[in-house]
């Protein structure tokens, strides 16, 4: 290990940092300021995630970083190589090995069990910036759980669109108060918000961290005539044939030719190994 | 190395404070987000009188930046000696307090703290209330955090029921708290709802 303090940080801003994930826990969903840092990798390269996991790891940890599903990407690996260097831990491609996971804009297939810590990037924490760009405003929203204009942007979705188009960072109340983001996760991973692991959302650049504690109640808004829908691509995975994950789509010439696999690339592996084959994809997990 | 009887303001501080604070706060975190579950937790031998549960609690969340409020069975001039040495957190009032310590009979009454506004509901004190054990549950609790039901033993049960309780309906404000006992501590947020356990 070099010469950093255990994981980058200062004692004194992990200790802030941790103080806001108390918070940030005893209120599920509530956005807690935190006092963030600049940190050696640009903002929306997860420099609110790197913070609570810095923030959270032991040396006894084990750390697998995905980045849209993906552990290969550079984003992954330059932040997996970050916490290898300051934090000597231990990492990982494995969901089941890890015991945080950090991640970008996907939630893992496999489900999480209570050992676990999923550290989420986020970009915009606030759902309604786009609606009401105002901070002292959603505050107050927030305060006075004024959420009719989320509801009404949903309405327009459909009045435009037939259905609500929204496909990522798809809104949820948590425990029946507060409206929160997901952060930029496919509509798909919703459901899955309600896990057995502690979820941890930082936001650098907005300087925000809010949390969900295993087994919080968390509902995607929707309407009853038009209830919540987990929509994914209508394929199976062309290399391990997974009819359940969700699926990236992959242009494979200009003949208009295309495949679709999972984006969970653990997840895609590990089905390979087990002997699952998909349309192009042979035993040995190439695409032939 | 002394470890029952530490009098010395300078020593029973972390032996290695980014190791032993990171698994303090990991401790600390799993209490607070599983509401009844007791986490062993260790690495601070503070002054006579208080568990290693609140001593390693306070140096790994209180700093400069943090009013400690010391109820009167927990305040002495070795634990404020203790504190302003390992942590440079000052001693405030219980109204301006960040954290406050001491038995349950002591912290009371629980209106004194405060319970952040409406806009920022995290601006509340959270109390580290000193038990002599976890003996039985008396408490029933439910709410984020917990699979189904989960128990706990509260001190000076049907008061601090009642006022445990009555935090809990002012819900998204509210005090936190973290029960210490020994090297044990347990959490209860705001947003755990209790009742008697039959």
């Amino acid at each position: 290990m070099d010469d950093y303090n255990f994981a980058y940080l200062d004692e004194q801003t992990k200790r802030m940092i941790r103080r806001a994930i108390l918070k940030g826990l005893a209120v599920p969903g509530y956005q807690v300021p935190f006092a963030s840092r600049e940190m050696p990798m640009p903002y929306g390269w997860g420099t609110g995630g790197v913070q609570v996991s810095a923030a959270t790891l032991t040396p006894k940890d084990t750390l697998k970083v995905i980045d849209q599903g993906a552990d290969d990407t550079t984003n992954a690996v330059s932040i997996r190589k970050f916490f290898e260097r300051t934090a000597g831990v231990a990492t990982t491609e494995e969901t089941t090995k890890a015991s945080i996971i950090q991640t970008r804009h996907r939630i893992p297939e496999a489900d999480l069990t209570e050992d676990q810590i999923l550290v989420y990037q986020v970009p915009i924490p606030e759902p309604l910036r786009f609606l009401e760009p105002r901070e002292t405003e959603t505050r107050k929203m927030h305060s006075l759980e004024e959420y009719g204009l989320m509801h009404v942007k949903l309405y327009e979705d459909i009045s435009q669109h037939g259905d609500i188009a929204t496909s990522y960072a798809y809104p949820v109340k948590v425990e029946d108060r507060y409206v929160m983001d997901p952060s930029p996760i496919p509509k798909f991973d919703n459901p899955k918000l309600e896990m057995a692991a502690i979820q941890l959302f930082g936001a650098g650049r907005e300087q925000r961290i809010y949390a969900v504690p295993p087994y919080t109640k968390v509902v995607s808004l929707d309407f009853e005539d038009y209830p919540f829908e987990a929509s994914k691509a209508d394929h199976p995975c062309d290399l391990c044939g997974s009819e359940h994950s969700y699926l990236d789509e992959v242009i494979l010439d200009d003949a208009g030719n295309r495949m679709f696999v999972c984006s969970d690339t653990d997840y895609c592996r590990s089905r390979r190994a087990e002997g699952h084959v998909g349309r192009l994809g042979d035993s040995e997990g190439e695409a032939a | 190395m002394s470890v029952e009887n530490n009098t010395n303001s300078f020593g029973g501080g972390f032996a290695s404070p980014p190791i032993d604070a990171a698994h303090g706060f990991r401790a600390a975190m799993n209490a607070m987000a599983r509401p009844g579950t007791i986490q062993a937790i260790t690495g601070a031998v503070p002054p006579a009188g208080i568990s290693a549960a609140a001593g390693t609690l306070l140096l790994t969340l209180c700093d400069p930046e943090t009013g400690v409020y010391l109820a009167p069975d927990a305040d002495s001039v070795a634990l404020r000696e203790w504190l302003a040495f390992h942590t440079g957190a000052p001693i405030v009032s219980a109204d301006a307090a960040d954290f406050a310590l001491g038995s349950w009979a002591a912290l009371m009454p629980l209106d004194q703290y405060r319970i952040g506004t409406a806009e920022y509901p995290d601006r509340s004190t959270t109390l580290i209330v000193e038990m002599a054990d976890f003996g039985t549950a008396n408490a029933s609790l439910s709410g984020p955090g917990i699979k189904d039901v989960a128990t706990l033993a509260l001190p000076d049960a049907a008061a601090c029921l009642a006022a445990c309780q009555g935090n809990a309906m002012l819900y998204p404000l509210g005090v936190d708290f973290f029960f210490t006992s020994g090297s044990e501590l347990a959490a209860l947020p705001r947003s755990t709802k209790i009742s008697a356990k039959d």
